[in-house]
């Protein structure tokens, strides 16, 4: 058996970035982004390097695996700024040979310009939102970019990298599994060999929450039409090869994404920026951490010593909540006996015989895995493992 | 000690919010009995229950002091009453105490259901009654029309009905001036033997049990043993005083007076209302003919959501019982909630206040369970079984048969209404008696099942009327029918604090209705759950909640996983309101809403 000591040997070691700023707002849109006239790119690279340099020691002799610069809307970074914050990475950790280094681009046409240039900073891998592959449908949410400019930008990706990704949301307002599997077919045809594909999800506090709690969002699909829906998308992706690896991504194998597999198979990773969640081990003790959340509060926190707003220990059981609550995500599941040594205590056998009675979960060489039928219900069969 | 010609003892009643307290505060403070730094509207209403909800549940006495017009100083003592119907009896016992009412009638509004019942009572305890037509202050007030009614419907002279605004105090000096003069002195005799009528008693913190007195023959004086007559207990008085409203202690009571004793008594139930007090030796012969007690009619289980608290919940229910009689209780067992009470009230306005109190005053959640009455069961060996609780149903084979209580109703509802007030009362297995009109509003008797009406009757007939209809009833007996008992099983799990009885012939429908409202409360699980009603082993009706298909967190945020454990945490607490049978989890409002009816 491990021991929390060196668990995070498990998953690995990342660092995210977060961009905080977008063109405008899409209305179904939670992440922690803002619209702003002017921002200094100077000045933001200069507060990435500092939070870097404030890498606790413990943390600094690590290889580290993956980068990614997420947001917000990374393809509105200058290239030049990227570069900074891979060389400021660069002198503090070791690269692994195959690090991965990712950045979401958004597929408009001014973005597309920049995808040599981030390139050539180090990036090695994008993920593209393009959302729909229809313009009324980008309309309705809120997309300031139209098919074609999203298929330009993805061909202009394809050819500055190797690895390309891009997005898109189905379940949609008025979207039928017919829709969306004739959408669906279309993405499979332009991927390469990844795709991440999310249920809307109508979130409190967007313009999307709001117009729902006024009953003003029509034409949702049903929860059963949208289930069918993600029947659909399990089926037709692995039937091309690419099947699921996690709730709603989807790869040819060896082609995931290494970075959220951190997450997901709860490794340490670092978060630096305006709202990032990081999880470090250190002595033994899982933390973690977040950073202060508007741009502007952020900077002035940096300029005082950090970003940071919070940093607490996470308690076994916390900690091996966390843990299921990622680890059953990914179609590989969980090692049990990792589980029970972060938890210092074992799942309750009876919850899980039930579960996998009702064909939710399976247990072979002590991993647990959520199944096909359980993945689109996880958060019961957690409510069940974890509440009793 | 006041001459008897000089006390004028009445009541104020009226049908709910007609603005008898209004009234009551504006009597007081004319006569200056409260300086008008402290007078609040509805003073007399001074529980917190009564003051948020507006009305009034307790029935409350005042002693005033009114020069009248004559140069004469009058003693006035007067009880405000409550109007709804589940605390009738508050108001039958008030009105034993004194000898006239004002019967308000707010002039917007007319005579409505307990107007009437009210009167019924007061006719009955032979009281003269002053009608007043109240809220003149209103354009819409309409005395004229009232008045007509008044003599209409209820038959009494309204030719001298006073109009009044409680509001503005127009009409008050009137309303002092006519108690005066149209109501009768008390009668009674000085040099007898003490009688006196317990009137009411309540548990005060300080004081212990406060009893309020009216005073038929003889004297009550501090230091006084006294005898209360059912019960042959004996007491020393050592306070004695009256109401104004605040306690005021006084030297003695005389005939015709109200007020109030104390003497060292710890519990109410060791004071009986109606109980006749007299001199520990030399008393009066004859007793007074007493009150009928107040029954609980309604029962339901009162059951902690967190079964941690049960004890909790058995100290609240005693503290509570202890100041309202007419409150029961006894402890219940049930397969699906674990340990709690089945209690009994005077109807749901007293059940929902009782719950209230407890969830408030005592900080406990509670699951209520589904109300009831009590029916007459009667066993094949020829014994009789008073059944509180479905739960506890023998088994069929075993019954001869079943009674149930039956109401007489009344109700007054606009005549756009009666049509849908008539097809509600057929449909809750009514019998019409009577029907007739005055002016623009019908009246309707109705022999109704008690079990028909106390759940969601008064919300249903409120809905089908926009809130224009009135309505009172009491208990008539108890008559055999067709009742069966209908379980209810998800799962295949049976879940006894859902079962019912009913009436055979509306079964099918009932079971249906139950079972489509627990699809739609039961929240989707894992698996499908099949959700029957069922008479004995028969499955009347049936429906399947589908499986959950759609419950997992599209997208990752960064690596935030913060905010699903939060999630989580937060389904943890959701997830203790709901009670488990078998694998299936209840949500604890699931146990009243299932039973609403929608027609
Ligand atoms: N405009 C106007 N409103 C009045 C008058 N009298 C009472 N009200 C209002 O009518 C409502 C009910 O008054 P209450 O005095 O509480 O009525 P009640 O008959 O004691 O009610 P219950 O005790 O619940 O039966 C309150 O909002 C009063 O302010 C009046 O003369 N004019
Ligand atoms: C952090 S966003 C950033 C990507 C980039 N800014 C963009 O919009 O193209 C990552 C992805 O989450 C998905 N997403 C955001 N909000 C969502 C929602 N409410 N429901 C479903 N998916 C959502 C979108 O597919 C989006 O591309
Ligand atoms: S979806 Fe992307 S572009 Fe739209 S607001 Fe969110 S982060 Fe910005
Ligand atoms: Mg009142």
């Amino acid at each position: 058996m491990t021991d929390l000591l060196d668990d995070w040997r498990n998953g690995g070691f990342g660092l995210y970035v977060h961009w905080p700023f977008c063109q405008a707002k899409c209305p179904y849109c939670d992440f922690n982004s803002h619209v702003t006239a002017n921002i200094d790119q100077k000045q933001w690279v200069k507060s990435y390097n500092q939070e870097l340099a404030r890498t606790p020691e413990a943390l600094r002799g690590r290889v580290l695996n993956t980068i990614f610069f997420g947001g917000g809307t990374p393809s509105l970074m200058h290239p030049d700024t990227v570069a900074a914050v891979i060389e400021a990475a660069r002198e503090i950790w070791p690269f692994a040979n195959d690090i991965e280094i990712s950045l979401e681009a958004n597929p408009g046409s001014v973005e597309a310009g920049r995808f040599a240039g981030y390139r050539d900073a180090g990036v090695n891998r994008i993920s593209m939102g393009i959302q729909a592959l229809n313009d009324e449908d980008l309309r309705r949410l809120g997309r300031i970019h139209s098919v074609a400019e999203a298929r330009a930008a993805f061909d202009i990706a394809r050819s500055c990298f190797d690895r390309v990704s891009f997005d898109l949301i189905y379940a949609r307002q008025g979207q039928t599994p017919q829709d969306w599997e004739t959408e669906l077919q279309t993405a499979l045809s332009m991927a390469i060999d990844h795709l991440s594909l999310y249920q809307l999800t109508i979130e409190d506090g967007t313009a999307f929450g709001d117009r729902y709690a006024r009953g003003k969002l029509r034409d949702l699909p049903s929860d059963d039409s949208a289930a069918d829906m993600y029947q659909l998308t399990q089926d037709i992706c692995a039937a091309h090869g690419m099947p699921a690896y996690e709730i709603s991504n989807h790869a040819r194998p060896g082609a995931e994404s290494r970075h959220n597999q951190i997450y997901w198979r709860y490794g340490d990773y670092l978060g630096i920026g305006p709202g990032a969640h990081g999880r470090i081990t250190m002595g033994g003790i899982r933390y973690a951490t977040e950073t202060y959340r508007t741009p502007g509060a952020w900077l002035e926190a940096v300029s005082k010593g950090t970003g940071e707003s919070l940093r607490e220990s996470l308690d076994h059981s916390e900690a091996a909540a966390e843990l299921l609550m990622m680890g059953l995500r990914l179609v590989e599941g969980v090692d049990l006996d990792r589980y029970a040594s972060v938890a210092q205590a074992p799942l309750e056998q009876e919850q899980l015989i039930n579960l996998a009675n009702l064909g939710m979960v399976t247990i072979s060489d002590r991993r647990l895995c959520a199944t096909d039928q359980g993945r689109p219900v996880l958060n019961a069969i957690l409510r069940d493992l974890l509440v009793g | 000690m006041t001459e008897l010609s000089k006390i004028r003892n009445f009541s104020i009643v009226a049908h709910i919010d007609h603005g008898k307290s209004t009234l009551a505060d504006r009597l007081i403070q004319e006569t200056g009995t409260v300086q008008s730094r402290d007078m609040k509207e509805q003073l007399l209403d001074s529980m917190d229950i009564e003051r948020e909800r507006g009305i009034t549940i307790k029935a409350n006495t005042v002693r005033i002091d009114y020069k009248a017009d004559d140069g004469e100083t009058y003693v006035l003592n007067l009880i405000d009453t409550p109007g709804h119907v589940d605390f009738a009896y508050e108001v039958s016992r008030s009105m034993r105490a004194v000898e006239g009412s004002l019967l308000v009638v707010d002039s917007t509004q007319g005579v409505e259901a307990q107007t009437l019942a009210n009167v019924y009572q007061a006719i009955e305890a032979d009281h003269e009654i002053v009608p007043v037509l109240n809220k003149i202050d209103l354009p819409a007030s309409d005395c004229d029309r009232v008045a007509e009614q008044i003599e209409d419907v209820i038959g009494i002279d309204a030719s001298e009905a006073i109009q009044v605004s409680a509001k503005t105090g127009q009409g008050i000096h009137e309303t002092l001036e006519s108690i005066v003069k149209l109501l009768p002195a008390p009668e009674g005799t000085r040099d007898a033997p003490l009688k006196a009528m317990l009137v009411d008693s309540w548990y005060d913190a300080y004081l212990g049990v406060i009893v309020l007195v009216r005073i038929m023959d003889g004297v009550l004086k501090k230091g006084m043993r006294v005898k209360f007559m059912s019960n042959d207990t004996l007491h020393h008085v050592d306070r004695i005083g009256v109401f104004r409203p605040a306690m005021q202690v006084v030297d003695e009571l005389g005939p015709g007076e109200i007020g109030f004793l104390t003497a060292s008594i710890k519990q109410v139930r060791d004071t009986r209302v109606g109980d006749t007090i007299t001199n520990d030796r030399n008393g009066c012969e004859v007793a007074l003919p007493g009150f009928k007690p107040a029954q609980p009619v309604v029962f339901c289980g009162l059951f902690p959501v967190d079964s941690a608290e049960f004890e909790d919940l058995r100290d609240a229910i005693d503290k509570l019982a202890l100041n309202d009689a007419s409150f029961s209780f006894e402890m219940e067992t049930s397969a699906a909630l674990g340990f709690g009470f089945r209690c009994g009230f005077l109807g749901l306005l007293h059940l929902e206040v009782i719950r209230d109190r407890i969830e408030r005053e005592y900080n406990i959640e509670l699951i209520t369970t589904a109300p009831s009455v009590i029916y007459h069961v009667y066993m094949k060996d020829g014994e009789q079984i008073d059944l509180h609780n479905p739960a506890d149903m023998p088994d069929m084979s075993k019954v001869d048969h079943i009674e149930e209580p039956r109401i007489k109703a009344t109700i007054l509802v606009p005549d756009e209404y009666l049509g849908d007030v008539l097809k509600l009362c057929q449909d809750r297995r009514g019998i019409q008696e009577d029907l007739t009109y005055a002016g623009t509003r019908a009246m309707v008797v109705y022999d109704l099942p008690l079990n028909e009406v106390v759940f969601d009757f008064y919300d249903r007939l409120k809905s089908v009327t926009k809130g224009y209809a009135s309505f009172d009833y009491h208990l008539t007996g108890y008559r055999e029918d067709n009742l069966v008992k209908m379980s209810v099983l998800v799962n295949d799990e049976p879940v006894d604090a859902l079962s019912m009885m009913v009436h055979r012939d509306r079964a099918e429908m009932r079971g249906r209705a139950m079972c489509e409202k627990l699809k739609d409360l039961i929240p989707r699980h894992m698996f499908k759950i099949p959700i029957q009603a069922a008479i004995g082993g028969k499955v009347i009706a049936r429906e399947t909640l589908s499986a959950l298909r759609k419950d997992v967190t599209a997208k990752c945020y960064g690596g935030d996983a913060t905010r699903k454990r939060k999630l989580l945490e937060k389904q943890k607490a959701g997830k203790k309101k709901m009670r488990q049978f078998g694998k299936v989890d209840i949500p604890q409002e699931a146990f009243i809403s299932a039973l609403k009816m929608d027609s």
